[in-house]
């Protein structure tokens, strides 16, 4: 009992939590690298149907598209394929619309393009995400019990808590440096309550898989999409200097 | 009726198919006149680039955009799935949407450096006015088709963008709200709306840009090209041909020189495309990554990058701008008085007065609608504002370099500001920026005969390379 | 200008511009032009279609749709099978031998054309103008048949009559053989329409 103690311990100073002091946002930096990891990608893609897509959707994504990041139509059957669904089919919810408004107030919003419309002054859209899936904490006084840091009183409960563990998040009243009469509710740091079956550092992974997952799901074109640049800024470059030297060919004759 | 003519004896099959062409239609006398010996000034320099560059965007945007039209949904519950489907499941969709929306931006960047080259050249005075006139009118075109455009993908920022643009024209006194209706079709933007910015963006504003391009060309062609110098080539010395010694035919000197112009701006439109299609958020905006909502207006709502300097502009003309404007007028009718002579003292007096009476009895808001057209409108008016005995910025005198470096600088500092969320400090900036905007050409007919002119060359001033 | 002498930088460079300018065009070509092809949705759609023949009933048809087309699932009678052989004379081509790729897989090259010999699996649609035949099971004289009609499909635009395993009666505007799709048994009693195990 002691030893997990002393270790959460360890994890709570260990994790950074977004900042929530008023101004921008301060997002961790999402491991960008992992976009173009197939293993991440795979895993994320597990993580999202597993826990995600029972409340959101994906609407513009097609199940048979993921044999882009390396599975075969096989594994996304009998992995990731609801059995009514067929695999060329699009990333619906199961959730009808209506209970969603009953149980959560609105209807969650689809996740497809969520990792493009995030991105802000603050950081991109896969920072936030990043970031906001390990600032949860608990809050009685929310109707899930739940809040984040990220997206103060969010109507989402944190549905990756079993990984995760239970935290509590922990406020301290600070003088305000402006105005000496005023206190500012500022954030000091994570309490871990219960453990999660993964610690810190895998479920840091376990998300980051599952934003690089996100993130590839938001466009899945992109890697096509920037080696297609590379080589058509080569032509072009090849092209710019016989362009060149074509038209001095031509210039030197006018006086 | 004129005779046919023959083809020479011993032509060959080329030449004899041209001639019996040109017996019945003028395609040799057009390449000639348009083309082949059309002489231009030889000294163009970067600034002259953008023109066949604005013409290869229109014809990229008009390309790119048949192919999107193959597979868009004009109807407000398929649209912006449509967008996805492109951008997912057509082939090569992505690739075509990206070349679409950078285009855009891209067209306004290069009609922005195209028309400011005619400003510090003096490309819109005698005789090439009607030039100028159409290329205004191309402008005015071209900001309704990317209005338009911009509401198609049907994502956040398009449903609230038009919604708040289409409201404005509600400011406009009597037949406001009724005109607001008639352009929306419904009470408040939706379906018919889409479907018929749809129609005009595909089909009707295209004809007219397409139009109005050709008219823009005939006018230049009728007069010939000016050049950085602003010396007239056709009256200088000739060859014996009777062709300008300043000028050289088009082609092959300057198809060549422009392709070198092509690709030097495709590598940095490919770069945008392939490397950073979003622009940081500037070229494709962030909200419109959500389906519209009619329930849910986005923190932020701002116009495309290239539409904030107007939008600040709109903005600026609160109801303590509307009083500085008309103590301004008023200061102007009463210079006029001072300074006039005769008649024009009493009409100018009049016309401040009805100005200054409309002024307060119409809202701010209509106001800004009119100060943001008036901003583009006033543009028209550069030909008989300009009162410079020198055409070129490079025989003016050197402050002036000045004063057009300051209508740069704030009209940038306009754009920012109108990307920003309104602020106090933003609005004193903006509503002081409106009128330097605004100085500039109102009071032009003066500061442009001010100062010492440098002699003007009778030879245009050509390095040879 | 043709009274000039050449000059060759002039030639070499233009000749290098088209050159690099011909594969660029090219290069830009070939996205817009893949545009055409069937895109994901379409091909999820037309995606193969499994029917389940298990309450089919001897002389009973059940239709399907596959690719937007109607698909035949017919359960003759052992009656009906015994007698397609001596059709053969009165068919224009009784052993599927005209475009075979197209038509009939080699599966089905055989008198039934089908896998099993009471299973008929046939595109819906007639080979001469694309209508839908229909059904005309019942044999013996009828309006706009024969009188010795075995039983088959009578297709009401132009009159082109079609057997029990669908093949083309002779003299009919219809050139071919009714279509066999690519189809699977992935049970006794469930077929797979638009996959066959080569695929």
């Amino acid at each position: 009992m002691k030893k997990i103690l002393a270790s959460l311990l360890a994890a709570f100073a260990l994790v950074t939590g977004a900042q929530a002091a008023g101004g921008a946002l301060v997002l961790d930096k999402f491991p960008k690298e992992r976009v173009s990891d197939l293993a991440a990608l795979q895993n994320g893609a597990k993580l999202f149907v597993n826990y995600c897509l029972n409340c959101h959707s994906a609407a513009f994504m097609r199940f048979n598209r993921l044999t882009d990041i390396g599975l075969t139509e096989q594994q996304i059957k009998d992995n990731l394929l609801f059995p009514t669904d067929k695999v060329g089919e699009v990333m619906k919810v199961s959730l009808d619309a209506k209970d969603a408004k009953a149980w959560f107030g609105a209807l969650p919003p689809d996740l497809t393009l969520v990792a493009r419309s995030r991105a802000s002054g603050s950081g991109s859209g896969a920072d936030y995400l990043y970031t906001y899936l390990r600032t949860f904490y608990r809050d009685d006084t929310r109707p899930t019990g739940w809040n984040n840091l990220t997206f103060p009183n969010v109507g989402m409960p944190h549905a990756l808590w079993e990984l995760q563990g239970q935290r509590a998040a922990k406020f301290v009243d600070v003088v305000d440096p402006h105005d000496p009469t005023k206190k500012t509710h500022e954030f000091e740091g994570f309490e871990q309550l219960t453990p999660g079956t993964m610690s810190p550092q895998e479920y840091d992974s376990a998300i980051a898989d599952l934003v690089a997952y996100m993130q590839w799901m938001g466009e899945p074109a992109q890697q096509q999409r920037t080696r297609i640049g590379v080589g058509v800024l080569i032509f072009l470059a090849i092209f710019f200097v016989i362009a060149w030297r074509l038209n001095a060919a031509f210039w030197k004759d006018v006086k | 009726m004129a005779e046919m003519k023959q083809a020479p004896a011993g032509a060959s099959n080329g030449e004899k198919f041209m001639t019996w062409v040109d017996n019945r239609f003028p395609a040799t006398k057009l390449w000639n006149e348009h083309v082949g010996e059309y002489y231009a000034p030889k000294n163009f320099n970067f600034w002259y680039f953008f023109g066949s560059l604005a013409l290869l965007v229109l014809v990229i945007q008009i390309v790119t955009g048949i192919f999107l039209v193959m597979n868009y949904k004009p109807d407000a519950n398929l649209a912006f799935a449509s967008v996805e489907y492109i951008m997912r499941d057509v082939p090569w969709g992505w690739l075509i949407r990206y070349m679409h929306s950078t285009g855009a931006s891209a067209f306004f960047v290069v009609v922005y450096l195209h028309m400011y080259r005619g400003l510090i050249y003096g490309s819109y005075r005698t005789p090439r006015e009607l030039v100028w006139i159409f290329g205004c009118l191309i402008f005015l075109a071209l900001m309704a088709e990317a209005f338009m455009g911009y509401l198609l993908p049907w994502g956040q920022m398009s449903f609230w963008g038009a919604q708040v643009i289409i409201n404005l024209f509600a400011a406009v006194p009597f037949i406001g709200p009724d005109l607001a209706i008639l352009i929306r079709g419904d009470f408040v933007v939706g379906d018919a709306t889409l479907n018929r910015f749809f129609s005009l963006h595909v089909i009707a504003v295209p004809l007219v840009l397409l139009g109005l391009v050709v008219a823009h060309i005939i006018a230049l062609h009728e007069v010939g090209s000016n050049n950085p110098d602003g010396v007239e080539i056709k009256q200088g010395p000739k060859d014996a041909k009777g062709k300008p010694l300043d000028g050289i035919p088009f082609h092959p000197y300057y198809s060549v020189h422009d392709l070198l112009g092509v690709v030097g701006f495709l590598i940095v439109f490919t770069a945008v495309i392939f490397f950073a299609p979003e622009m940081g958020g500037y070229f494709l905006e962030r909200p419109n990554f959500i389906p519209a909502d009619p329930f849910q207006t986005p923190a932020h709502i701002a116009p495309v990058w290239y539409f904030t300097p107007f939008y600040s502009m709109l903005r600026a003309t609160t109801d303590l701008m509307v009083n500085v404007l008309a103590i301004i007028i008023a200061l102007g009718a009463v210079l006029n008085l001072i300074k006039g002579q005769g008649k024009s003292k009493v009409v100018g007096v009049v016309i401040a007065a009805v100005v200054i009476a409309l002024l307060k009895t119409f809202e701010a808001k209509f106001w800004g609608v009119a100060v943001m057209g008036g901003a583009v409108v006033i543009l028209v008016g550069l030909p008989w504002l300009d009162k410079s005995p020198v055409k070129s910025i490079r025989y003016r005198p050197s402050w002036h370099k000045l004063v057009y470096g300051v209508f740069v600088i704030n009209f940038v500092i306009l754009g920012y500001l109108g990307v920003q969320p309104p602020s106090p400090t933003g609005e004193m900036v903006s509503q002081v920026g409106t009128l330097i905007y605004f100085g500039f050409f109102v009071l032009m007919p003066w500061w442009s005969q001010l100062g010492t002119f440098k002699p003007v060359p009778d030879r245009v001033t050509f390095k040879p390379h | 200008m043709s009274n000039q002498p050449v000059d060759q930088s002039r030639r070499t460079w233009v000749t290098m511009a088209c050159a690099a300018g011909g594969v660029g065009g090219v290069a830009t070509a070939i996205p817009f032009v893949s545009t055409f092809q069937p895109s994901e949705r379409a091909k999820a759609a037309g995606a193969a279609v499994e029917a389940d023949i298990s309450a089919l009933k001897p002389g009973e048809m059940m239709t399907v749709e596959w690719r937007g087309k109607p698909v035949w699932i017919l359960k003759r009678t052992p009656e009906q099978v015994a007698a397609l052989k001596s059709i053969d004379p009165q068919l224009a081509d009784p052993d599927s031998e005209r475009k075979p790729a197209e038509l009939t897989p080699e599966y089905c090259r055989n008198t039934q054309r089908s896998i099993k010999d009471d299973v008929l699996v046939a595109v819906g649609i007639c080979t001469h103008l694309g209508c839908s035949p229909s059904s005309k099971f019942q044999s013996g004289p009828q309006a706009s048949l024969p009188d010795d009609w075995p039983g088959g499909f009578l297709c009401p635009c132009h009159g082109s009559t079609f057997d029990l395993a669908g093949r083309v009666f002779k003299n009919k505007p219809a050139p071919d053989n009714l279509e066999i799709p690519p189809h699977m048994y992935l049970s006794d009693t469930k077929l797979l329409i638009g996959e066959d195990k080569k695929a």
